[in-house]
């Protein structure tokens, strides 16, 4: 039996003619990439095996999970990993300023290339296979060994194949199509495995696409795929990432899959994933009850922070007012989206109606600052998980959704899509 | 003979209840320790005694790829975690660390809440049911991570 995409990439970073699923390997990997949680813990386990960074170039530190600064201990962490960057210098570091969400920042500095292999200390790492590369989410360990010696071990993952058919509905994106994937799939229903979508992926922007696999760790997968097209292309050079036809992996026709699933995307409509699972999805016009009174809005993070998501959810506010008794925390992921945000005036929009705008950071998201629930809050969030407490209060809710719902949501102060 | 208590959870038990990230932003032991299991079990920390043991059911550990979740339960004296499956990162982060785990529908069924368990040569040993279960093999390359004590401690040979 043939291989899939994933199978290829690592074969090819294992130094293997095949590799099969189930085996475990050791493999290159291409980035290597840290946060301002996540490698303080990778600094000192490697500095308890070695002193120097294999290579430099490979290592990406982001700050961005509570930066700027949330209190003493957080500039503690902070100060830990930029230290470190001078004394290994390491090229890629990321402060404030310079910085944003990891996983909107690593595509848009083009440091993101097809056929790489990408590993992260973060678990959304899985967002880069967007771009026709496997990457995935590891731990801190995993990092300090990546970085001390080049190499990590792997697991080589079965793969799951989504059909895609049809193009999106208008209001209906990325976050909807991943939402309803998971809904189908489950929390664990890709544990371990890859999800590799092929079909008609034309309706699907570059952006999308990294929502989409962003998302791919909600259901257990270990990384997801997307061939590199014309879209993937264009978006590649849009960014300055450089590869070559080589690096440009697709299936073996006879790629072994551990099962199939169609997906009809003119079938996806704006969803829902409900307290406290990303897999718990209602639908709007089917089964989202009327009504559900909400106290914040937040639009941003490594799933929806990017220009598009701005541009969508100002779509909907402009010219309307935040619902009295909300408060609409808006965050584009990085600086560019920030300054994109200023040129094309969706800042005021945003401030016109109501909401705030923050500088990038994943604050809220996990529940870090910026936007934290009280006892029984409600938040709508473009984010990616939902979990018990984790915005805030163990009793607090989150309801996962996309910049239109979401922002629809702050203006009707209930949970709420735009009407078509 | 050294055993310890069983502390049983549900399915997905994920790393956001297991150490919350508003204590993220410090990996400190006796931090971790005293939050550990903060947002599900707010007594875990006062009752947890060196050498117990987590059961949980499926995808044990899902969520956020911090390394904090299984450092918590170590820094807690936690013996070993058991749960009928592990979702990928954390069971990574366990074997790295050194954290025993062990993944058994069976055993998660089975095995009750303040239940004592030993584990001894290959061998975990419900002393409340006098069942006894022996290991499920495990992959060589992780057995000997493990063995090794974590990751770093492989590597650096």
């Amino acid at each position: 039996m043939g291989m899939t995409a994933t199978q290829k990439i690592f074969a090819r970073h294992a130094g293997r003619e095949r590799v099969t699923a189930g085996a475990l390997l050791t493999a290159e990997v291409d980035l290597i990439l840290g946060n301002d949680i996540t490698s303080p813990v990778a600094i000192s386990e490697m500095k308890k095996a070695g002193d120097r960074v294999k290579y430099p170039e490979k290592v990406v530190l982001v700050l961005d999970h509570f930066v700027p600064a949330k209190d003493i201990r957080s500039a503690e962490q902070c100060k830990t990993v930029r230290d470190f960057a001078a004394e290994q210098g390491i090229r890629h570091f990321y402060d404030v300023g310079k910085a944003g969400v990891e996983h909107a920042l690593l595509p848009e500095l083009g440091l993101v290339r097809p056929g790489m292999l990408i590993i992260g200390a973060d678990s959304h790492t899985c967002t880069y296979g967007a771009l026709g590369c496997v990457s995935t989410g590891v731990g801190s360990t995993d990092m300090a060994a990546a970085m001390l010696t080049g190499r990590l071990w792997f697991r080589v993952p079965e793969g799951i194949k989504i059909v895609l058919e049809g193009s999106l509905r208008p209001y209906v994106t990325g976050k909807d199509v991943i939402l309803t994937l998971i809904g189908m799939l489950g929390v664990d229903g890709a544990t371990y495995r890859s999800l590799e979508f092929f079909g008609e992926t034309d309706s699907l922007s570059a952006e999308d696409r990294l929502t989409i696999a962003n998302m791919a760790v909600e259901c257990g997968a270990k990384n997801a795929f997307f061939p590199v097209d014309d879209i993937a292309r264009s978006y590649l050079s849009s960014r300055g990432a450089e590869f070559s036809e080589e690096d440009v992996f697709l299936p073996d026709e006879d790629a072994a899959y551990e099962r199939t699933l169609t997906l009809d995307l003119s079938e996806v409509m704006p969803t829902v994933a409900f307290p406290h699972l990303p897999s718990n999805v209602k639908v709007f016009g089917r089964d989202v009850p009327d009504g559900i009174k909400i106290d914040q809005v937040v639009i941003g993070s490594c799933t929806n922070g990017r220009l598009s998501d701005m541009r969508a959810a100002a779509s909907v506010m402009k010219g309307r007012k935040v619902a009295d008794g909300v408060r609409c925390i808006v965050i584009p992921a990085t600086m560019e989206v920030y300054r994109n945000c200023l040129d094309e005036g969706l800042i005021s929009v945003f401030l016109d109606s109501g909401a705030v705008v923050s500088t990038p950071t994943c604050g809220p998201c996990l529940g870090g600052y910026m936007g934290i629930l009280a006892h029984g809050e409600r938040a709508v969030s473009t984010t990616n998980r939902n979990f018990v407490g984790r915005m805030g209060d163990v009793t607090s809710e989150v309801y996962l959704a996309s910049p239109y719902v979401a922002a629809e949501s702050a203006i009707r102060g209930v949970l709420a899509c735009p009407e078509v | 003979m050294k055993s310890g208590k069983v502390f049983k959870y549900g399915d997905n038990v994920n790393t956001d209840v297991i150490i919350p990230a508003r204590y993220l932003n410090d990996a400190g032991e006796e931090n971790l320790r005293a939050h550990a299991m903060e947002d599900i079990d707010p007594s875990f920390r006062s009752r947890v005694r060196e050498g117990d043991f987590v059961v949980g059911g499926f995808n044990f550990g899902s969520g956020s790829s911090r390394e904090h979740a299984p450092l918590a339960l170590k820094a807690s004296g936690v013996r070993a975690v058991i749960a009928k499956s592990f979702a990928r990162i954390f069971f990574r982060n366990a074997v790295n660390i050194g954290l025993y785990i062990i993944e058994s529908a069976q055993m998660a069924d089975e095995i009750a809440e303040n239940d004592t368990l030993t584990l001894e040569n290959g061998v975990l040993t419900d002393l409340t049911t006098g069942k006894a279960y022996p290991l499920p093999p495990m992959d060589e390359y992780v057995g000997r991570i493990l063995e090794k004590g974590g990751l770093m401690e492989a590597v650096k040979e």
